[in-house]
């Protein structure tokens, strides 16, 4: 059967199952949009350098038996995740059997629940806003399949002393597996919490996740987030961040991109009220034929913003690495301050990077700057290590561990930063001595 | 320990050594003067093996080995050290880090044991005190944002980690005002014993007021034309480079 036959008998299914569900219209909404825009093509200036097309020739079951134990989750858990609460998905499903809510301050509830009890007007309002940012057939196909979806509530004014983890597992061991994670997360005023998500695919058959996330930020709140890429060479995803500042408020976020097979990464962070401030980072270090393309966008659509913006690759082997960060500054966000950069090292000679910075600016009271730099490593920075004894290798490896610091040094959980730098070092060989 | 014969070297094509013969033994301190583009920074790039320039003829016995056969790490590993007229800056990797690496692939290669932290940190304390160094500029991004005499104290304090047998200092001097002088000056004498060389690059006489040496020689156009005691460097600050030019201009007319 094609698959998009498959999708819409599922659709159908899902929206016959339960006449109370809260999200039967907005998924028929978006079902509509992707009946009508359908799988991002490169036509589609946005999806130039990334073909997905291919990933929806290949059959996937919704079906597939995806329990799994707590147990196996043991084998790729973050580390200090004794402290952190943990939420997992598995095969796009919220599992709260899995899941592990130890702070009080969180309210950790199934989507459709949300959509109908008291947080009703937190949901109608703020999902699905990121298609303002995406209007493309592979946002509205999660949104028409937005079901066993997470909500998260940050309490009133309580910074959660541990993070919370997302996990996305992907159960490929009977069939290729098709997961479409859906999250919304609110932090309400004066809140604090660190957010990181991680993606693992068990089994040997191929995963694809389309993944989105949207996080709303009050007034006076501060949200660190950070997500990890580290999975099989058989794992794609689209993954969407969407980030919106609803209030005055402080955004830090850091994307790690190691190994999968075709990642995207849409990563929005929309200013909708003055005063706010983000950054963000993002660090691909990629190798064999892995494809990572990082689209972001910053949207001062309110005066007085701050954003700064880094992101860095270090690409090897057959690796493909896409940069296309957007800048728009609105009409009346005059006194935005807004700063981008982007650099890449190649370290083969068939690694390609396209870097693609966009600024779009209606306002004329700002300051907004963009840079670009595509090379290789430094050859008289490696002589002069070279002419200290280093081996070819270890300057090579220090000196690309060099390049990666300014956006490792940016996760600000420890164990965390740890974990990566432990990540990095074994992919750039260095012997920790 | 050092036996340079005949050394003709160059880069793209462009001959810059012209036939150099120099023999430095353990204990000595030579300098190398001369003026801009006479080839006194080639001759510490080609011994330290830096790859872009092209060795055509000669040869360079060092500690009863041929130099130009072995790889810059490895002529490190052995004792050859250059400090840089240009230090590299490299953010993201401090002093520290970079020391502890360079130390430990060297012991390997020597078939020891590398340093725990506690070993490696007892040596950085005392190679600190010993070129007078603090430790917040180590913990820094290796030079980044160093000024000029931070910059050379540290290829001093690289210089005394690492215990080279043959120090290349490649216009050590430059960029320095007189303090900044006097502190790597002192830092080279307390590091140079009977054991092993120094090899001293400079345009200037200057350095030569607190680092004295056992033998002077002018380059000029890629051949060393005039060698002597310490005393020579005085002359050439005298009478400037000219008096050499015309020298060797004259006499190659004739």
């Amino acid at each position: 059967m094609n698959t998009l036959t498959y999708f819409q008998e599922q659709f159908n299914q899902l929206q016959r199952t339960d006449a109370a569900d809260g999200l039967i219209a907005i998924r028929k909404t978006a079902s509509d949009a992707f009946n009508k825009l359908g799988i991002p093509t490169t036509r589609n200036e946005e999806w130039k350098y990334t073909r997905i097309g291919g990933l929806f020739n290949k059959e996937y079951q919704f079906d597939i038996n995806p329990a799994i134990t707590s147990k196996e989750l043991d084998d790729f858990r973050l580390p200090a995740h004794a402290q952190a609460n943990e939420i997992v998905f598995v095969n796009g499903l919220f599992s709260s059997t899995l899941s592990t809510i130890r702070s009080s301050d969180l309210i950790v509830l199934n989507l459709e629940d949300a959509a109908k009890n008291e947080y009703r007007d937190i949901v109608t309002k703020n999902l699905g806003h990121s298609v303002h940012y995406a209007n493309d057939g592979i946002n509205a196909l999660n949104t028409a399949f937005a079901h066993g979806g997470v909500f998260v509530q940050v309490k009133k004014g309580k910074s959660l002393a541990n993070p919370i983890y997302i996990y996305h597992v992907s159960n490929a061991r009977s069939g290729n597996s098709f997961s479409q994670p859906r999250g919304l997360i609110h932090v309400d005023e004066n809140a604090g919490v660190q957010i990181v998500e991680t993606f693992v695919t068990l089994g040997e058959q191929e995963s694809f996740t389309n993944q989105i996330l949207e996080i709303v930020v009050q007034k006076d709140a501060r949200v660190e987030y950070y997500k990890i890429q580290n999975d099989k060479s058989t794992a794609s995803q689209v993954s969407t961040t969407h980030i919106r500042q609803v209030e005055k408020s402080f955004t830090h976020s850091v994307v790690i991109s190691l190994d999968g097979n075709i990642i995207r990464n849409n990563l929005n962070v929309v200013f909708d009220a003055d005063h706010c401030e983000s950054h963000l980072y993002g660090l691909y270090c990629l190798q064999n034929n892995t494809h990572v393309d990082n689209h972001t966008v910053v949207d001062n659509a309110k005066p007085s913003c701050f954003s700064n913006e880094l992101y860095k690759g270090v690409v090897g082997d057959n690796a493909t690495g896409i940069f296309n960060g957007k800048i728009f500054v609105r009409k009346d966000a005059q006194k935005t301050n807004a700063y981008q950069s982007n650099k890449n090292i190649l370290i083969s000679e068939t690694a390609s990077v396209n870097a693609k910075p966009q600024l779009e600016i209606f306002a004329d009271d700002v300051k907004c700057s963009h840079g670009c730099t595509v090379g290789s490593l430094d050859e008289e920075a490696q002589f002069y290590l070279v002419s200290r004894g280093l081996s070819k290798q270890s300057a090579r490896a220090l000196l690309l561990q060099a390049f990666a610091m300014d956006i490792l040094e940016n996760i600000k959980p420890e164990p965390i930063r740890k974990y990566v730098e432990q990540l990095i070092s074994e992919r750039l060989e260095i012997d920790v001595l | 320990m050092l036996k340079i014969e005949n050394l003709h070297a160059g880069i793209e094509g462009k001959k810059i050594l012209k036939g150099i013969n120099l023999e430095i033994k353990a204990g000595e301190v030579h300098v190398i003067m001369g003026p801009n583009g006479s080839g006194k920074s080639t001759l510490a790039s080609v011994l330290a093996g830096r790859e872009n320039y092209e060795v055509t003829e000669g040869s360079v016995e060092y500690m009863g080995k041929e130099l130009l056969d072995m790889s810059p790490e490895d002529r490190a590993r052995e004792g050859v050290f250059l400090a840089f007229q240009y230090p590299v800056e490299i953010p993201g990797l401090s002093t520290t880090n970079f020391m502890k690496t360079a130390v430990n692939e060297i012991r390997k290669y020597h078939g020891q044991e590398p340093l725990d932290a506690v070993a490696f940190l007892r040596m950085m304390k005392e190679k600190m005190a010993l070129v007078n160094i603090d430790q917040s500029l180590l913990s820094r991004p290796l030079n980044e944002g160093f000024s000029g005499g931070e910059k050379k104290r540290n290829e001093i304090f690289q210089m005394a980690m690492l215990q080279p047998k043959l120090a290349i200092m490649d216009e050590t001097d430059s960029g320095l005002d007189i303090d900044a002088i006097r502190i790597v000056s002192d830092s080279v004498n307390k590091l140079h014993n009977k054991d092993n060389a120094v090899l001293l690059v400079t345009h200037y006489q200057r350095l030569l007021d607190y680092i004295i040496p056992d033998f002077v020689h002018v380059m000029y156009n890629g051949r060393i034309v005039k060698s002597g005691p310490k005393e020579l460097a005085l002359e050439l600050e005298e009478k400037g480079y000219d008096f050499i030019k015309n020298e060797i201009d004259v006499a190659e007319e004739a």
